[in-house]
């Protein structure tokens, strides 16, 4: 049973077809990536798996450890272990950091039957893993995002996955915006949280994030579907010769 | 016109949601239905006034009959019909309590059901209570804590018996009679309400806070507050409300005067959650209220600290006059209206003496179909040079069928004072509820988490206390209202 698996994904936006029979098959252990030129369909693609108002799937299947995604909310698709780091990490004024990131934690202890934090040993936890993705305890006293640059943002994103600890993490174009140092702090914090038990999706733009976070699996999104899948070595074919070229062989 | 027992079990049986309502089964001693001269009368006789005050209502009473409703707020309510209203209703109780021992038990349990555990109040919290059942007042805890330091605080009914000369002093001289229209009402037919007093130098030790509750149809509840800070003397009140819930629309005119001499200080803090009336507005609590504190002394403070999420209509304007030199005067507010509540609310801040300063910040909330304005007076006369006022308004939308509306009066008639308006207007945007449900939160604790960010500024002026309440407070007010 594979650990997170797409079945044919047809969804149409404002009447438009934008997902056209996408399939995808995610393993335990694995972390795939999706390349794909402007209009192919990436951010529709997260929004819909994190289940996000207005993204239903006309036709097809999500299955998260062989459980159908499709009738839950988006919280409990949270809930449930399915992380979506955002491209553009919204601002919640007048909302701690500190005390959202427990909340959310807290959420999914609950819902795994663990114990919930309490405030203090959340602290603790919390400052341990910040200070790996270089957040400062400064930044963790600050409202969500308010004032943060675009590396912070990426790193609280972050920072986020690795106290949540999902199944499956959906990292969308989180190279945006990041100069090679915000990079290579993101990728390390990514790369830190591989294990035999997870898996990771990072959808980029650019083969460059692929340098620092080596997938296992390439795959080609054009007009709403996977037109190519191969290696990290189909990463480097995109650089060289660009999408236009894939996409018209195939 | 009186509800029929079947109209309070249809309601009863709607609204489950409003975790307060319910009605205490004692017997109670009420007037006649209807206001007129012997109904005043019987009031003051009843409460065994003196003269003076027997006078001083009837002249209340004979400015009342002459006045108009105002109508000029920017909210809707059918005509309110005064000859239907029990203007006096006691429980059958000892005329006096000494301690907890001899209140009602029944009495006992109405307080356990509303959430105060009056037990662990007496060994743990060390805030003195004065419950206010209807229109008598109750129970009077740490009486001798309080009075060590020479700090009154008692009913005002009893205080009109053991202090009249400051009660004479005092009543009526931040709002007088014929104020407007519902000032003049609640001053003719007040019934109870807090009496506050602390002597020069003294700090007050502990909150002072105080229950009410509305009990019996058609009852208007008319509390009237006084409360006096003598030079270099602090206090903190908290006024904090739930009332059961009816079909009928019962009407709340307070009246609340504060009084700050010399480099003292009083905060003013109010947490309120009466019944809002149904999803389609019918019922409620209807607050009219009139609060004003008078910044007398130099270099005095008054702050009023508000969190509103019940009532069908709130229509209120604590305000501060800043007749002292160096006064200063603050209001924090978050007006929350949800379904089909109105609200009109703000403040007046009138400066008078030199250098004086105010602080406003409102934030007002609204979801459902519901209508909430914000309306503040900043008035700078010419001779409060050096004045200096700071004004923030911020509207939240939640849906599109609600409405935010803000009217600012700014009168200044000196060029040496700075008066500063800022106003913002958003939703809680998709984008931000997504973000939070994809954390693991659900829509309530998400729209929560998001309100409560938006008042941050106004919540932190709660005394702890208040602070928690409040929170969950805005939470359940707004629940249903997004998703």
């Amino acid at each position: 049973m594979s650990l997170l698996e797409i079945r044919n994904a047809c969804l149409k936006l404002d009447g438009k077809d934008i997902l056209k029979g996408l399939s995808l098959s995610v393993n335990e252990g694995e972390v795939h990536a999706i390349m794909g030129p402007n209009g192919s369909g990436k951010s529709t693609l997260s929004y819909m798996l994190a289940g996000r108002e207005g993204y239903d799937l006309d036709k097809g299947e999500i299955l998260l450890e062989g459980k159908s995604l499709i009738e839950m909310s988006a919280d409990e698709r949270a809930r449930s272990g399915l992380f979506l780091a955002f491209q553009y990490p919204v601002e919640l004024p007048g909302v701690g950091a500190m005390s959202f990131l427990r909340e959310a934690v807290n959420s999914r202890r609950k819902f795994l039957g663990e114990k919930e934090f309490d405030h203090l040993g959340f602290v603790k936890e919390a400052r341990k893993e910040a200070s790996k993705m270089f957040v400062k305890d400064e930044m963790l006293k600050r409202s969500v995002n308010v004032g943060f640059s675009g590396g912070e943002k990426k790193r609280f994103e972050i920072l986020q996955m690795a106290m949540l600890k999902p199944k499956i993490s959906i990292l969308d174009e989180t190279d945006s915006g990041l100069d090679v140092d915000a990079l290579k702090i993101v990728s390390e914090g990514v790369n830190a949280q591989r294990s035999k038990d997870n898996a990771i999706v990072v959808i980029t733009h650019y083969q460059r994030l692929l340098d620092y976070i080596i997938p296992d699996f390439v795959h080609i999104l054009s007009d709403g579907a996977i037109i190519k899948s191969g290696g990290p070595e189909l990463a480097l074919e995109v650089e060289k010769n660009g999408y236009a070229g894939l996409i018209n062989a195939s | 016109m009186v509800a029929t027992q079947e109209t309070i079990d249809k309601v009863k049986e709607v609204s489950k949601s409003y975790k307060y309502g319910f009605i205490t089964n004692l017997e109670s001693e009420k007037a006649p239905l209807g206001l007129n001269e012997d109904i005043v009368r019987f009031i003051s006789q009843k409460k065994k006034e003196p003269q003076w005050l027997l006078e001083w209502r009837l002249k209340a009473y004979k400015k009342w009959l002459t006045m108009k409703q105002p109508n000029w707020a920017m909210v809707n309510f059918p005509d309110i019909n005064f000859q239907d209203i029990y203007y006096y209703s006691a429980p059958k109780t000892k005329p006096k309590l000494n301690s907890l021992d001899e209140v009602d038990p029944e009495l006992l349990r109405t307080y356990e059901k509303l959430g105060i555990p009056i037990k662990e109040q007496e060994m743990l919290a060390g805030v003195a209570v004065d419950y206010v059942f209807d229109s008598v007042s109750v129970a009077t805890t740490f009486r001798e804590k309080l009075e060590k330091e020479g700090i009154i605080f008692c009913p005002i009914s009893e205080a009109v018996q053991n202090y009249p000369e400051l009660v004479k002093k005092y009543i009526g001289s931040v709002i007088p009679i014929g104020d407007n229209y519902y000032a003049a009402l609640n001053s003719a037919v007040f019934t109870d309400g807090s009496f506050v007093y602390v002597p020069k130098g003294v700090r007050c030790p502990m909150e002072l806070s105080t229950y009410f509750r509305i009990n019996e149809q058609n009852s208007g509840q008319f509390e009237r507050t006084l409360i006096i800070v003598e030079d270099d003397a602090y206090v903190s009140y908290l006024e904090g409300c739930t009332a059961p819930q009816r079909d009928e629309n019962q009407l709340h005119a307070a009246v609340v005067e504060l009084i700050a001499m010399n480099n003292s200080e009083i905060k003013y803090s109010t947490v309120q959650n009466w019944y809002p009336g149904d999803k389609d507005g019918k019922g409620g609590i209807y607050n009219f209220v009139t609060k004003r504190g008078n910044c007398l002394g130099k270099r005095s403070k008054i702050s009023w600290t508000q969190v509103e999420t019940g009532s069908a209509i709130t229509w209120k304007y604590p305000s501060c006059i800043l007749k002292g030199d160096e006064s200063v005067g603050e209001f924090y507010s978050v007006a929350v209206a949800n379904n089909a509540q109105q609200a009109d609310t703000g403040t007046k801040m009138i400066h008078i003496g030199k250098n004086t300063k105010s602080t406003i910040i409102s934030k007002g909330i609204s979801a459902g179909k519901a209508q909430n304005t914000y309306r503040g007076q900043v008035q700078i006369q010419k001779n409060a040079l050096g004045s200096r006022n700071f004004t923030q308004c911020d509207s939240l939308l939640i849906g599109d069928k609600c409405g935010a509306h803000t009217v600012p009066y700014i009168n200044q008639y000196t060029p040496s004072a700075r008066v500063e308006h800022e106003a913002t207007t958003s939703k809680i945007s998709e984008d931000q509820l997504f973000y939070c449900l994809q954390r693991g939160l659900d829509t309530e604790q998400a729209t929560s988490l998001i309100v409560n960010g938006f008042c941050k500024e106004v919540m932190k002026e709660l005394p702890m206390e208040f602070a928690v309440e409040a929170q969950k407070l805005i939470g359940i007010s707004l629940e249903g209202s997004v998703g």
